[in-house]
């Protein structure tokens, strides 16, 4: 009975999800779209920060989505929309900064950071084999060594 | 044979110095690049009379605050006692840009909590809030007077940004 009464609620929960699609201004121009679909997934919303603004539903990025689709409308290039976006927000915008000076550590360090672990790997490496080479036992050690290798002679001492 | 033991605390030392840093800084501040740029126009209808509008180069010729806040952010509330308190030192005009706010709450917050502002004006849309780059408010801009954007403050106004950051550098900019 009760179920009778839920299920067209449960239903109705399930589909949800469905229409829970953003509803797009009803843009006439697929292309445009597409643009701003690109566009704004290579940037980063301020608000949230781990989030682009193609991702975010904070108001800030829907306000950004439609100054960026009235700037396709009005015919500018998409590196001048990101020109823009860079002006008034910082590099920080881009999910792919640009090389400069000030961002020279995050381009370049992963790379020193690999070339340091890896020298330090090689010289370790190379410094081991040379240890094992050395080692050599002298002649009591060799004996022990046999000794205590043999499986009878053990037994035998139990 | 010593030195060798040293090297991982050396780097664990390293790390901690890093980790230490990286939770005193934070990362909603994000270094605006709009300091030491010509603050952008804007033309708005002020709060108390929307008949009457207000541009920014109505401000030139004097070091002034603009303050963007909105009546639904908490911050602005912990923010407010500040602002008033400072409007009463008359050390530099407040301008307040009122952030994608409905005008009869933003009134009606400046009658509860008190009015710093020597104007407000309107952004509803939050456009000019886009052309001055804000993206958590409160914020606040230091303008000098030629219209320079000199110091933005994100998030509140402390008590300490006030004293140590914002009031010395009205100073400085006044003297210029």
């Amino acid at each position: 009975m009760l179920l009778k009464f839920l299920s067209p609620l449960l239903l109705a929960a399930m589909l949800a999800p469905a229409f829970a699609r953003e509803a797009a201004p009803a843009a006439a121009d697929p292309a445009a779209e597409a643009r701003l679909m690109t566009l704004s997934s290579e940037l980063r919303c301020l608000v949230c920060q781990n989030q682009t603004i193609a991702d975010s539903n904070a108001e800030l990025a829907v306000d950004l989505r439609n100054e960026i689709r009235e700037k396709i409308q009005t015919g500018m290039s998409d590196a001048e929309i990101k020109d823009f976006m860079v002006a008034r927000y910082g590099d920080f915008v881009l999910y792919r900064p640009p090389v400069k000076a000030t961002t020279l550590a995050l381009w370049v360090g992963p790379f020193l950071l690999l070339a340091v672990g890896g020298g330090v790997l090689f010289y370790n490496l190379r410094r081991r084999r040379q240890t094992v080479a050395e080692a050599e036992l002298s002649r009591d050690d060799q004996a022990l060594a046999e000794s205590l290798l043999q499986p009878d002679k053990t037994k035998e001492s139990l | 044979m010593k030195a060798r033991y040293l090297v991982p605390l050396a780097i664990f030392i390293a790390m901690l110095g890093f980790l230490g840093v990286g939770l005193k800084l934070d990362p909603r501040e994000v270094p605006s690049p709009l300091i030491d740029k010509p603050a952008p126009v804007f033309r708005l209808q002020t709060l108390d009379a929307p008949a009457r509008q207000l541009a920014a180069d109505e401000m030139r010729g004097q070091v002034w605050l603009l303050n963007v806040w909105a009546s639904w952010c908490g911050g602005c509330r912990e923010e407010h006692p500040v602002l008033v308190e400072l409007a009463k030192t008359r050390a530099v005009p407040i301008y307040g840009l009122d952030y994608k706010d409905q005008p009869g709450d933003a009134r009606r917050w400046l009658t509860d909590f008190g009015n710093p502002y020597t104007a407000t004006v309107s952004d509803p849309d939050g456009r000019t809030g886009i052309e001055y780059g804000v993206y958590g408010v409160p914020e606040t801009f230091v303008i000098d007077k030629a219209g320079v954007i000199r110091y933005k403050q994100i998030g509140p106004i402390t008590p300490k940004a006030l004293q140590e950051t914002i009031l010395p550098l009205v100073r400085k900019l006044n003297a210029a």
